[in-house]
């Protein structure tokens, strides 16, 4: 069981979390966070794998993961 | 289990960095490896003058904030006065390929025993988007709007290639951090060029190429493309020189 | 009694900055400065110091401000085109509150100028000389002796204060040869708890830096540096009192030109011109109360330097234009004879 967890308001929507899920299940919402951007999240919590892609390639650092 | 947390290396402070700019990436990779090594609390950081200036703002450790293109050389006053301090710059194309040539290349000639990371995104990006010293040919930017025409303003300096014909220098390394591939291989190179200052082998210069999406004109997932279709082939991944591996396998 | 050595003023600053504890020194070869680096170059590998000849005066300065910021004694030394280079730095260490010692052996200028002496860095020594709001405390040492002592004054003040502070000499103070006592000497150290040298044990981390991009905040730092610049306007004032007590003329000289007037006072006198001289040790912080109180008992001033007149400004401003001054001067590295002197104090009692 893996966790996915967006820091939302420190989030700027720039999407590269987004590309970089090997199973597609990240994309941005149509909410707006405090800054005025739409923060990544995830759409299927339950096929992630905690692979930390994801993470990996946030430039903001607001990814947690856990397994 | 947390398999990915953020790093004690970096501040809490938000990065003021574009959205999708991959200098968030690189910082953490920085302070992730300085974390792991255990040396935060000893080292000493440089920032330069660019979109990094305020760097000092986001590592979680003791900063002095450099003159445009000088870093290399208050790095050196600092490393030259705490030998056991680990000390390392941060800079953009602009303060190390531009103004800052000389104290770079001096630098690497010293074997400064310092590290130095080198973030390429071929443009200058604090100022809005003129033409760098690494601005590819035929690139747009504000200061070349017809394209850079390299009969006009010459060509693109190649960092690496070029200190890695500098005896001095004992680690050069080119890596990019468009997909998490080459985000692993560059987190290595920078964990390594720490490393090698910790056992004092000298100077090390990790080359990054990122993404300027703001001032390429590109949304932050098309940069990663530009970057790697276009920077990668101009500036190709790889390590240039590694004295002491050379001397290993002698 | 004390020893005397023979040395020459930039071995005496030389050897005086290591007796003060530096252990940094960063520079780049230039006439008339180079026998400090020389000088530095054979001894601090001696002492576990370092000494390194940088790729350029930009670079070396930079070095003393990283050695600085570490919170180590450090120093550069140069010639007036390499200061014109280290400006930029001088203004970020200025801007960074931090302390070091920066030797300018003058020479003629502008541009690459000659390499005689001369005292035309007075403007960019004393007025800031890099961009931005800062002052320097400026050292005019007119001996060897003074070279030696002046440099230990000078780590001590830069220290005191967090401020860069300049050694101005010129290529004769540098050159010539006089005797030196070097013992019984005092020096002061001081705690810098604000060094960027790894963060230890301690809550927060030092930060060395001269950026805000907030308007108000800059502002405050200025005015706070400002603060302790008045400090340093009421306690370190420094100059010397040559004849006059019943002076009706004051010649203002310092450095090189205060020796060649000295000789043009001593004749002056004994041709019965009631002539003396006031000599500003500290350039920044100019002497202006001494000069101030000199102008209610004096005819006129003579202003004696090897430039196109500088440090004239600083003594109608001290006076505020009370009385006259003239200036007695040469420059392009020829220095005034003390019969040149000598007229101009007579023209003045005239």
């Amino acid at each position: 069981m893996a966790k996915v967890t967006f820091n939302e308001d420190k989030c700027k929507g720039c999407g590269l979390c987004v590309t970089a899920c090997p199973k597609k299940i990240v994309s941005l919402s149509k909410r707006m966070n405090s800054k005025g951007y739409h923060p990544a999240e995830v759409v299927n919590q339950d096929a992630c794998i905690g692979c930390a892609s994801c993470a990996m390639m946030c430039p903001d650092v607001v990814i947690t993961v856990e397994r | 289990m947390e398999v990915f947390k953020k790093t004690k290396g970096l501040t809490d402070a938000q990065f003021h960095y574009c959205p999708g700019c991959t200098h968030g990436i690189i910082h953490r990779l920085v302070a992730e490896s300085l974390e792991e090594l255990g040396v935060l609390d000893k080292t000493v950081g440089v920032a330069s003058v660019g979109c990094s200036v305020f760097s000092y703002n986001y590592f979680n450790c003791d900063m002095v904030q450099a003159a445009h293109g000088r870093a290399p050389a208050v790095a050196t006053g600092i490393k030259r006065a705490k030998p056991d301090n680990i000390v390392f710059t941060y800079q953009g194309d602009g303060d190390l390929a531009a103004i800052g040539t000389a104290e770079t290349v001096h630098s690497a000639a010293r074997n400064e025993n310092i590290t130095i990371i080198f973030v390429n995104n071929a443009i200058y990006g604090m100022t809005g988007g003129q033409m760098a010293p690494t601005t590819l040919p035929q690139q747009v930017t504000q200061t070349s709007p017809y394209g850079r025409d390299v009969t006009v303003v010459g060509y693109p300096v190649k960092v690496c290639e070029m200190l890695s014909q500098i005896d001095g220098a004992s680690y050069v390394e080119r890596v990019a951090v468009n997909n998490v591939r080459n985000i692993n291989k560059a987190k290595k190179a920078i964990k390594k060029a720490f490393q090698n200052q910790i056992d004092k082998k000298g100077f090390s210069l990790i080359e990054v190429l990122s993404t300027c999406p703001t001032n390429w004109g590109k949304s932050p997932v098309d940069a990663l493309k530009w970057l790697e279709e276009n920077m990668q082939t101009y500036y190709p991944l790889g390590v240039y020189k590694d004295k002491y591996a050379q001397e290993e396998n002698k | 009694m004390a020893e005397k050595v023979l040395m020459k003023g930039n071995e005496a600053l030389a050897e005086a900055a290591i007796v003060a504890g530096c252990r940094h020194y960063f520079g780049y070869p230039i006439t008339p400065q180079t026998e400090v680096a020389a000088y530095m170059a054979k001894r601090m590998p001696k002492i576990g110091g370092t000494f390194l000849q940088a790729e350029s005066e930009i670079a070396a300065i930079n070095m003393v401000l990283g050695a600085s910021a570490a919170g180590v004694r450090s120093m550069t030394s140069s010639s007036s085109p390499g200061i014109s280079l280290k400006s930029e730095g001088i203004s970020y260490m200025a801007g960074c509150d931090l302390p070091a010692v920066i030797v300018n052996v003058e020479r003629g200028g502008p541009g690459l100028g000659g390499i005689q002496p001369s005292q035309s860095d007075y403007y960019q020594a004393t007025k800031g000389g890099g961009h931005g709001d800062y002052h320097l405390i400026v050292l005019a040492p007119a001996s060897v002796q003074e070279m030696f002592s002046m440099t230990i004054k000078g780590f001590d003040l830069a220290d005191k204060y967090r401020m860069p502070l300049m050694i101005l000499t010129d290529g004769t103070i540098g050159q010539m040869m006089e005797p030196v006592s070097i013992d019984q000497v005092q020096v002061n150290t001081y705690e810098k708890p604000w060094a960027a040298c790894g963060r230890g044990n301690r809550d927060h981390r030092n930060i060395v830096n001269s950026l805000s991009l907030n308007a108000p905040e800059l502002e405050q730092w200025n005015f706070d540096r400002y603060k302790r610049y008045e400090i340093v306007k009421k306690e370190e004032v420094m100059y010397e009192e040559f004849m006059m007590e019943d002076a009706e003329i004051c010649v203002v000289a310092f450095g090189i030109a205060s020796r060649v007037s000295k000789n043009a006072i001593v004749e002056a006198r004994k041709n019965g011109i009631k002539v003396g001289m006031i000599r500003p040790i500290t350039l920044w912080p100019f002497p202006e109360e001494a000069l101030k109180k000199a102008a209610e008992k004096v005819k006129s001033f003579i202003s004696v330097e090897l430039s196109m007149g500088q440090m004239i400004d600083d003594i109608k401003l001290a006076i505020n234009c009370s009385k006259p001054v003239t200036l007695c001067n040469r420059t392009g590295g020829v220095i005034m004879s003390p019969q040149e002197v000598y007229e101009a104090i007579e023209k003045a009692a005239k």
